[in-house]
């Protein structure tokens, strides 16, 4: 199965879901049928005055990641994942990794058509 | 002569100096508002404006029918405006700040010029005094590269007629601050008698200190309290220029638009004085440094 990111608070399958893209902590990075996966840190788009959205979409495609779950993605973000062939769930929050993997899995999902945020840079 | 008029407070009173300021030199002089964000000398000067056109920034263009997505455009970028994910290459022109560092490195030469308008350059004539502006475009965030284009206008008027120039520098001592003054020979700050005005002068010293121009404190609003600012401007060497007072007819004039300089006698003579004693600190400071040249 392909490859999803998940923005999140830690390095592990508990640890929750964090709502920020850009600015998330990190990404865990996993294939949801043999449940392996890898955490990604954030930092270098969390220090960014502006742009971290493109930053953190960088490092997600470059992750191998096909498709994104997290809480509010702004409109360059948006761009750059579509653009890159991501395929974008939001308004996941207030869960853990892995019962977002697990919704994930289940297909009680919606892909994104538009962004959900009206982002923070101009 | 380039006097910058500017401060670390914004409402410390810059225009109003530089609206009188402008009334008071004497001729050849050009007066430039470069708060460009939001320029307003010309609404006390009332210029007649005879000119202006469109300033523009160089932003990156990708064919990317020869990119072999190295990101080398994509890792020099400090602000994001160029992004390479995966085979598929992005620009974002609004977060450019136009350095051209991704042209330069690009190995196959695939990125071109496009532009993005950053706002206008108008200038004309306000009685005997030349005017120039730049008014940035609604929505664009970066002033610095539409300020380096208008003061590269007023080289060459300053060129083409030996005036002396008087800028109205935006408030702060961030980027747009420091672009305004930077070329400047004489730094004027214009603060007030006030927590804030301390603060904000002590700001706006540490920031343009490093530049090397004289500097002296015009101190608007004397008489509201804080004597402190004083003793601060003692302290750092700070020379007061002008005192302005706090009064009630200054604030009726500004409101309506009028150049506090014009309102009467005793202010014309402030003003006048405030000039006089610009030209003296410019005048010593070329001394001191033909001094410590010798």
């Amino acid at each position: 199965m392909e490859k999803i990111a998940i923005t999140s608070e830690g390095p592990t399958l508990d640890d929750a879901v964090d709502p920020r893209f850009g600015r998330t902590a990190g990404f865990v990075v996993i294939d949801p049928e043999t449940m392996t996966f890898e955490y990604k840190n954030n930092g270098a788009a969390q220090t960014m005055p502006k742009g971290a959205g493109i930053q953190a979409a960088e490092t997600v495609v470059a992750a191998g990641a096909r498709a994104l779950l997290t809480g509010y993605v702004g409109p360059k973000a948006f761009q750059a994942l579509s653009a890159a062939g991501v395929t974008i769930i939001q308004n996941i929050e207030n869960m853990t990794v892995r019962e977002a993997v697990d919704q994930y899995k289940s297909g009680q999902i919606d892909v994104a058509t538009a962004p959900n945020s009206r982002g923070h840079g101009r | 002569m380039i006097i910058a008029i500017a401060s670390g407070k914004g409402g410390a009173g810059k225009t109003t100096v530089s609206a009188s300021l402008a009334a008071v030199m004497s001729p050849p002089a050009i007066a430039v508002d470069l708060d460009v964000e939001e320029p307003n000398l010309h609404l006390f000067l009332e210029p007649e404006i005879t000119g202006q056109e469109p300033a523009y920034m160089d932003v990156p263009k990708v064919d990317e029918t020869g990119c072999t997505y190295c990101r080398a455009c994509a890792d020099i970028c400090q602000f994001k405006a160029i992004s390479v994910l995966g085979e598929v290459i992005l620009t974002f022109p609004e977060m450019c700040h136009g350095c051209g560092a991704c042209m330069a490195v690009c190995p196959e030469n695939v990125i071109s010029y496009d532009r993005r308008t950053l706002g206008d350059i108008l200038w004309g004539r306000a009685d005997e005094t030349e005017f120039l502006m730049g008014r940035l475009r609604v929505g664009e965030a970066m002033s610095p590269p539409l300020m380096r284009q208008v003061k590269a206008r007023l080289r060459e008027r300053l060129a083409e007629t030996g005036a002396d120039a008087l800028i109205d520098a935006p408030p702060g001592v961030s980027c747009p601050a420091v672009n305004a003054v930077m070329d400047a020979d004489v730094i004027v700050l214009v603060t007030e008698p006030t927590p804030f005005g301390c603060y904000d002068l002590a700001l706006a010293h540490e920031a343009f200190r490093n530049i090397g121009k004289p500097m002296g404190v015009v101190i608007n609003r004397a008489g509201l309290g804080e004597d402190a600012i004083y003793a601060q401007c003692r302290e750092a060497g700070l020379p007061i220029l002008a005192e302005i007072p706090y009064d009630r007819a200054i604030a009726e004039a500004y409101s309506q638009g009028r150049i506090i300089s014009e309102t009467s006698d005793y202010f014309k003579e402030v003003f006048t004085d405030l000039a006089e004693n610009i030209k003296k600190l410019a005048v010593a400071d070329v001394a001191r440094e033909e001094i410590s040249h010798a």
